[in-house]
């Protein structure tokens, strides 16, 4: 089964311009489905995590309408044909 | 969707550009400086701390560095004046094992002119970057980042940053940089071992006025054609060292208050300087209201306003310390962006003043370009991960 992540539109340009990329390996966590995207876009990963390879602090990433830091952060599982979304945080200036 | 001027930039123009909190503005001129032309913003909406021109080895390279509050900071170029951006996954990364994380570029400086692919980058947190293949790749200065200092440099009220960087004109290997608040630091072998330079400065902030480090130094600037001199700017205090930062003399005699951010060299005289005094560090603004400008050109034995074209009521203005910048014209131009978005400039070595701009988003970095004639292709460093194009 696929998992379908969607991609803000600040981030497009580095991914093609596509506001969905579908993953076809149905990864089993969050951080199989990102690693996947990587391998895909691969200067996407330096936008979303930081030199530490951590979610950087005002992005977001949700499983369905669940945040992963409420629901185990990068390890977070990712059930089969779920929908992915990277979304910056309500923050700015 | 944000329009985005561009300019069409000519042999022999003078650039002027324009890091502000939402984007880069670049100016153009021809050599008389009379009208200028302004394009950007580029990378809109995003803080733009560090920019510079590389003209080393026939390239026409603009450098800029945005920091996303979302997506981190880059580090880019342009060889077409800013038509095209690239070097997304080719930006300065902290090793794995720092545990850190790269916060903002506050500094991007093209090395020696014999050496025309080095690149260095000031970080926050505090570091350097050096790039040996024109900023194709990053390697962290592990000989600054693990001195015994820094685990007790403090950040200051812009964050714990590696500023300035000044490379020597004719030693290699010899680089000062400047660090809020760490102070002054030299290496003479090319980065693998640092030792402090600031011997004399105050920290009057601190509970013992002249400790080891911890000096807040605001900003430094050193004539090439003098490299071991080099006047600073602190956090309280103006200072000048003729023997590479071995000791510092305080040179604040007639100006309305020691306390300031911008500094810059005259392009042509090394005992001409500019400064920009602020009233306190309690309030970070011109004093009694009038934006003046402070040249010394006696290595500061004396100085003297500027105040020719320039607000003299009501102008509680704020310029920050990479926010001044001159020109190598024949008669200098100088440049300084306020933190209430006005652009000033003087094509008459700062006797009189313009407004070039008025308006744009609070200016933090201000820089110069005088655009050679295109001698050759410049080599472009080898692209690691995909290209972006400029994020709107």
């Amino acid at each position: 089964m696929s998992v379908v992540v969607q991609i803000p539109g600040p981030l497009r340009p580095y991914a093609e311009g596509r506001p969905v990329v579908t993953l076809e390996a149905g990864p089993a966590t969050v951080a199989d489905a990102l690693a996947a995207l990587w391998s895909r876009h691969p200067s996407l990963r330096d936008r979303v995590l930081d030199d530490q390879g951590r979610v950087r602090p005002h992005v977001n990433i949700f499983v369905g309408s669940e945040s992963i830091r409420d629901c185990g952060g990068l390890d977070a599982p990712v059930p089969d044909g779920a929908e992915i979304a990277i979304i910056p945080a309500v923050s700015g200036g | 969707m944000v329009d985005i001027r561009q300019l069409r930039v000519r042999d022999g123009d003078v650039l002027v550009l324009v890091g502000t909190m939402k984007g880069a503005f670049l100016f153009r001129s021809d050599a008389r400086r009379a009208r200028w032309e302004m394009g950007g913003p580029h990378f809109p909406g995003l803080p733009v701390y560090a920019m510079a021109y590389d003209d080393r080895a026939g390239r026409r390279r603009l450098w800029a560095a945005p920091t996303s509050m979302h997506w981190g900071p880059t580090v880019s170029w342009s060889d077409d004046f800013g038509r095209a951006w690239s070097g997304e996954g080719a930006g300065p990364k902290f090793p794995a094992e720092t545990g850190a994380t790269l916060a903002r570029v506050w500094q991007i400086r093209p090395g020696r002119a014999e050496e025309p692919d080095t690149m260095y980058c000031g970080a926050e947190p505090a570091a350097l970057f050096i790039s040996g293949d024109a900023g194709a790749s990053w390697s962290l200065c592990r000989g600054l980042y693990d001195h015994p200092h820094r685990a007790k440099w403090h950040p200051g009220g812009g964050g714990l940053c590696l500023h300035t960087i000044v490379p020597h004109p004719a030693r290699k290997g010899t680089i000062h940089v400047a660090i809020s608040t760490g102070g002054v630091y030299r290496t003479d072998d090319g980065g693998k071992s640092w030792r402090t330079a600031h011997k004399g400065v105050r920290a009057q902030f601190l509970p013992d006025p002249h400790p080891e480090f911890g000096q807040c130094v605001h900003k430094i600037v050193s004539h090439p054609s003098r490299p071991d001199r080099f006047f600073l700017q602190n956090h309280w205090g103006l200072y000048r060292t003729d023997d590479g930062g071995g000791s510092w003399q305080d040179i604040a005699r007639g100006v309305p208050s020691d306390f300031g951010f911008a500094m810059e060299v005259h392009p042509h005289d090394p005992d001409t300087v500019y400064i920009l005094p602020l009233e306190s560090d309690q309030f970070r603004c011109t004093p009694e209201g009038k934006l003046r400008v402070y040249r010394t050109r006696n290595g500061g034995g004396s100085w003297q306003a500027l105040a020719r074209g320039l607000p003299q009521e009501d102008a509680f203005e704020t310029v920050l310390r990479d926010a001044m910048a001159a020109d190598t014209c024949e008669t200098a131009g100088l440049y300084f962006g306020t933190r209430s978005g006005k652009l000033f400039g003087s094509r008459d070595g700062g006797t009189s003043w313009r407004a070039l701009a008025e308006g744009l988003p609070p200016i933090v970095c201000v820089k110069t370009a005088r655009v050679a004639a295109r001698a050759r292709k410049g080599r472009a460093p080898a692209r690691r991960g995909r290209q972006a194009p400029a994020r709107a």
